[in-house]
């Protein structure tokens, strides 16, 4: 847990310093918003549409954030340094899906805002609850998967492309399961989010953390 | 906190007859390519081994494979008694390793550097100043490392590989983009005295020479001589470079 917080407190300075990837994140998802206020031929959007709209600019505002994960090891032998000190490999896991989640919380601060503003049918703050709890057991998939596809990815040649090749497919449940269970509560009326998608989506959480603990390990050894 | 290692066996749980370092008929491939063979040679505790050779002769290889950062691909190598890759889990945290790279995240000061990797290594945050006072870095140690000059990002290199107090030091041309009087400093932290076993690459023969009790000379991955500087003559050492 020492490893683990070590690496996530220097991620977030890092971040903090260089503003590379939230920033891009939160710009890409206001801008897809943008567009798609003025592309769609509708005033505003309900229901499933509504979460399919949402669900999808998360998913590739997110993908900017996979991307950039393990760029900092990778050009300034950070894994190298890491490999080095006595400490479970699976630290880097631990931090490295945190620090992705909470890039994801800062997008969605913003991007939730932007997108009640630009796109939606109704005011969003009722709904907050039941947004958040979907959204939280969302992040934890782009997380997980995000941070064993990065260090995949990163390791290889075209890792911009490898990333969201082998990415998008393995996200493929989550993202069904998020659009499903947040439509309801997009509707004009709002409704619960339905259990069944909230438990495909913690059932799906579940095995894939422990699928990358289980893995982790070899991805980082030669 | 953790109290500098003595040299060689006091401290380490190394008998003084079982080499620190321990080499044998090591082979390393990328690809098709054969980096490193049949390449043998044992380090006592405490002592210098000098790796020298050309560029791509397989220096730095073997040193990522004692550090654990590469696999053999054949042979035997045992660094502080545990058989690698196998107990390589065992010796992290007790190599330490001065490469090519500083290992330094450039968007971070020198300090907030040294404070990660100690709090990686679980080593106090006093030693992190203690270095930085050795190296006569204190003064620059928050300004982030991409805007220091090369010396000072190695001698913050220097001071990342022995912020745990290493038993082995693994140093591959520690001695570049350092003044003398930076290459002074240093001396306590990685030169001779240190205490630690130590493996040094150089690309000044004559002065890995003087540093060291053993030398592997390598010649495009193999060993064109292993014993100790007495045995190379100046001759030998024009050839190897050749």
């Amino acid at each position: 847990m020492r490893a683990a917080g070590a690496i996530l407190r220097k991620d977030l300075l890092v971040e903090l310093r260089t503003l590379e990837t939230v920033p891009a994140m939160a710009l890409f998802a206001v801008t897809v918003f943008v567009v798609f206020h003025f592309a769609l031929d509708v005033a505003t959007l309900s229901g499933q549409l509504a979460a399919g709209v949402l669900t999808a600019t998360l998913l590739f505002a997110a993908m900017l954030g996979i991307n950039r994960l393990f760029v900092a090891e990778r050009d300034q032998g950070g894994f190298d340094a890491f490999l080095l000190a006595p400490v479970d490999r699976s630290a880097m896991l631990l931090a490295k899906a945190t620090a992705l989640f909470v890039f994801l919380v800062v997008l969605e601060l913003v991007a939730v805002p932007a997108f009640t503003l630009l796109l939606l049918a109704r005011a969003i703050v009722p709904l907050l609850g039941s947004l958040a709890l979907v959204l939280a057991l969302t992040n934890v998939a782009f997380a997980v998967i995000g941070t064993l596809v990065s260090a995949i990815a990163v390791q290889g040649r075209a890792r911009d492309l490898v990333g969201p090749l082998v990415a998008l497919p393995l996200l493929l449940p989550a993202l069904i399961a998020t659009a499903r269970a947040i439509g309801p509560v997009l509707a004009l009326h709002g409704a619960a989010p339905p259990g069944r998608w909230l438990a495909v989506l913690a059932l799906y959480d579940l095995v894939n953390v422990l699928v990358a603990y289980a893995v982790f390990d070899f991805l980082l050894e030669d | 906190m953790r109290s500098r290692r003595c040299a060689g066996s006091v401290g380490s749980g190394l008998s003084t007859d079982r080499p620190a370092i321990s080499i044998s008929a090591l082979a390393r491939r990328f690809g098709e390519r054969t980096v490193l063979a049949e390449v043998s040679v044992e380090v006592p505790a405490g002592a210098t081994l000098a790796v020298l050779g050309r560029n791509g002769a397989g220096k730095s290889t073997l040193l990522r494979i004692l550090a654990t950062l590469l696999r053999p691909h054949a042979g035997r190598v045992a660094v502080l008694g545990e058989e690698l890759p196998r107990r390589g889990w065992a010796v992290r945290g007790r190599v330490g390793l001065l490469g090519h790279e500083p290992l330094l995240y450039r968007d971070l000061s020198g300090r907030e550097n040294l404070r990660y990797y100690a709090r990686l290594h679980g080593v106090a945050q006093e030693r992190v100043e203690q270095l930085l006072a050795a190296v006569q870095m204190t003064a620059r140690a928050d300004e982030p490392v991409r805007l220091l000059s090369r010396g000072m990002v190695q001698r913050l290199a220097i001071c990342r590989a022995v912020l745990h107090a290493p038993d082995v030091l693994l140093l591959d041309e520690p001695w570049s983009n350092l003044d003398p009087a930076a290459g002074e400093l240093a001396q306590s932290l990685i030169g001779a005295d240190c205490g630690a076993t130590r493996v040094i690459t150089s690309h000044d023969p004559e002065s890995a020479l003087a540093e060291a009790d053993v030398v592997l000379a390598l010649r495009d991955g193999r060993p064109s001589f292993v014993g100790q500087p007495s045995g190379l003559d100046t001759g030998a050492v024009r050839e190897l470079y050749a």
